[in-house]
């Protein structure tokens, strides 16, 4: 016991992790673990041959397609709308503030049909595009829209406390020693936000790669165009290819351990180089 | 303080060398209004103009529909059993990852983390891999005539499942910040453990607490992704109002389907005014105790 546990005098140490670890195991970590080991009801040449249909792979590329364009697009404004919210003064500032994090709380079916009402042909921003030829509602650019708004707090928030925490003098030492404005922006600022912008634009990344509410109704779901992997997971579950559906989420759940795998790693990152600072 | 008139050398305003041209700042304050103008406050004033485009009658009537009705019970229902769960969870994990010195411990706070990176979608299947008819518990479950996929059940199971994290990463990084002498001191002093966290720790994490609570119920009631694949949509019955949400607008019912939709933007408004004024408490509430 006492490899496992330092000494403490404080007490409700066993009677909290034991919660804790039969809590985590029964909601999480065996439902989990479900999705592993009912795919070895396939051999190896069928789960190949599933994770890498045609169809399928035309929905990996799309998927991350997307959601990587969407993360790039919040690391940019993201890093932008941070900046502005740490430095400037301006009418409303606080109620801006507050309002990013507007795709945390609104739910993402009514993201999903506010932004198809929006986008759609006779949109308010749907008809000045249509006559450019430019379709975005039931096009992959829709999803590319959906997701840069789900992703949209990520970059801002975890960017925003590094630039608050940055210390003038770097920046009065940089205008001293002769730096204008753009080279202190981008030698000291920007490698400073560095491992933040890194963390934000992955979590943006991650959380778009598994989302699912808000693109379906704006996406028009067509196999091989615009439709994205959760979605083939639930018409496969509905067609009750249940082997299938879990094959597919075996693959996204991979993606997923290793993305979240590169986030702590960031963040540790990050924690390294403000504790050096 | 001496008051020594520095000279100011001509009648322009000189821009200080670490901030920026006036017309930059504006620059980047209009360009960074504009992108989320277009991506957050368009979108949020086009659900309620949508709701209200045919009419208050036509509101009034799709929010108080016997479906929509049953859907906003369902919602709550599952909230309210989902969140307190959650709550549970969360103290008794930062309690004891928070206190504590174990091996393991970082394994374990990625553990918790897990439902945020897993997709909403995943999140449902797992649940139906096991309970579902062709699942690990399938037939022992039809023997016994209980439903829990395609049942309220299976919506409280996925909801507490996205919601796992919220409270519990909320109130690690704070507890660990506070560390253990004030716990410490109490139970020297005799409380026993009950007295020392309601009297010692609870008042200390009262504001983190309440943050991650109205984030953690925001999400349980606007899930939508995890919920749709384990409640077979039946109307009345396992529709929640987000579920509810998206049969209206598959039916074609638009200005039904965003006076819903208007309700549960309504509470994320709440939820983003109650957490705003929270985080403002909670920084006058440090700056009162004199920075620590």
């Amino acid at each position: 016991m006492s490899t496992f546990k330092q000494h403490s005098v404080l007490p409700g140490f066993n009677l909290a992790l034991g919660f804790t670890l039969i809590y985590l195991s029964l909601i999480v970590l065996i439902p989990l673990s479900a999705a592993f080991i009912r795919t070895f009801e396939l051999t190896w040449a069928e789960f190949w041959a599933v994770v890498t249909s045609p169809r399928v792979v035309a929905s990996y590329r799309l998927t991350f397609g997307a959601s990587f364009a969407a993360a790039l697009v919040n690391a940019a404004f993201g890093l932008l709308v941070a900046w502005v919210l740490v430095r400037y003064r301006f009418p409303g500032k606080k109620m801006v503030d507050a309002m990013v994090d507007l795709p945390f709380a609104l739910p993402t079916a009514v993201a999903g049909i506010a932004l198809t009402a929006i986008y759609a042909g006779n949109g308010w921003i749907g008809q000045f595009l249509e006559p450019l030829g430019i379709k975005i509602a039931f096009t992959p650019i829709g999803i590319f829209v959906a997701l840069t708004f789900i992703g949209l707090p990520f970059v801002v928030r975890t960017v925003q406390p590094v630039l608050e925490d940055i210390e003038s003098e770097l920046e009065e030492a940089a205008a001293m020693l002769g730096a204008n404005r753009l080279q202190t922006f981008s030698r000291i600022i920007l490698p400073t936000v560095f491992p933040a912008l890194m963390t934000g634009f992955a979590l943006a990344f991650a959380r778009a790669i598994g989302e699912y509410g808000s693109v379906i109704f704006i996406a028009g779901n067509m196999p091989m165009i615009s439709e994205i992997t959760p979605l083939l997971i639930i018409t496969k579950l509905e067609q009750y290819d249940y082997a299938g559906a879990t094959a597919l989420a075996v693959v996204m759940l991979v993606i997923s351990f290793v993305l979240l795998l590169i986030i702590n790693l960031l963040q540790w990152w990050g924690r390294r180089r403000s504790a050096s600072a | 303080m001496s008051a020594v008139a520095l000279p100011v050398s001509s009648g322009t305003r000189r821009v200080r060398a670490t901030h920026e041209a006036a017309w930059v700042r504006v620059t980047l304050i209009a360009v960074a209004l504009a992108f989320l103008t277009l991506f957050l406050f368009v979108p949020l004033i086009a659900i309620f103009y949508e709701a209200l485009k045919k009419g208050v009658d036509v509101y009034v009537a799709a929010i108080t529909d016997p479906d929509a009705v049953a859907a906003i019970k369902l919602t709550l229902t599952a909230a309210a059993i989902a969140v307190p769960l959650n709550l549970i969870f969360g103290v008794a994990a930062a309690w004891a990852i928070a206190k504590f010195e174990f091996r393991g411990k970082n394994l374990l706070t990625t553990l918790i983390d897990l439902p945020f990176a897993v997709s909403p979608v995943v999140s449902g299947l797992i649940y139906v891999l096991i309970f579902g008819l062709q699942g690990w518990l399938g037939p022992w479950l039809a023997q016994h005539d209980i439903k829990i996929i395609f049942a309220v059940s299976g919506i409280v199971l996925a909801t507490i499942f996205v919601t796992v994290p919220f409270i519990a990463r909320e109130l690690i990084p704070l507890m660990q910040a506070q560390g253990t002498e004030e716990e410490e001191a109490a139970v020297v002093l005799g409380a026993n453990g009950w007295q020392t966290f309601f009297r010692v720790t609870l008042p200390n994490i009262k504001w983190g607490l309440l943050y991650g609570t109205i984030l953690c119920n925001a999400r349980a009631m606007g899930e939508f992704g995890a919920v749709s694949v384990v409640s077979g949509h039946i109307r009345g019955m396992t529709n929640t109002l987000p579920l509810h949400v998206e049969i209206l607008y598959n039916e074609y019912n638009f200005a039904a389907a965003f006076a819903v939709a208007s309700l549960l933007a309504l509470l994320a408004l709440v939820t983003l005014a109650l957490k705003t004024f929270v985080e403002s408490s909670n920084k006058q509430h440090k700056e009162n105790a004199g920075e620590h």
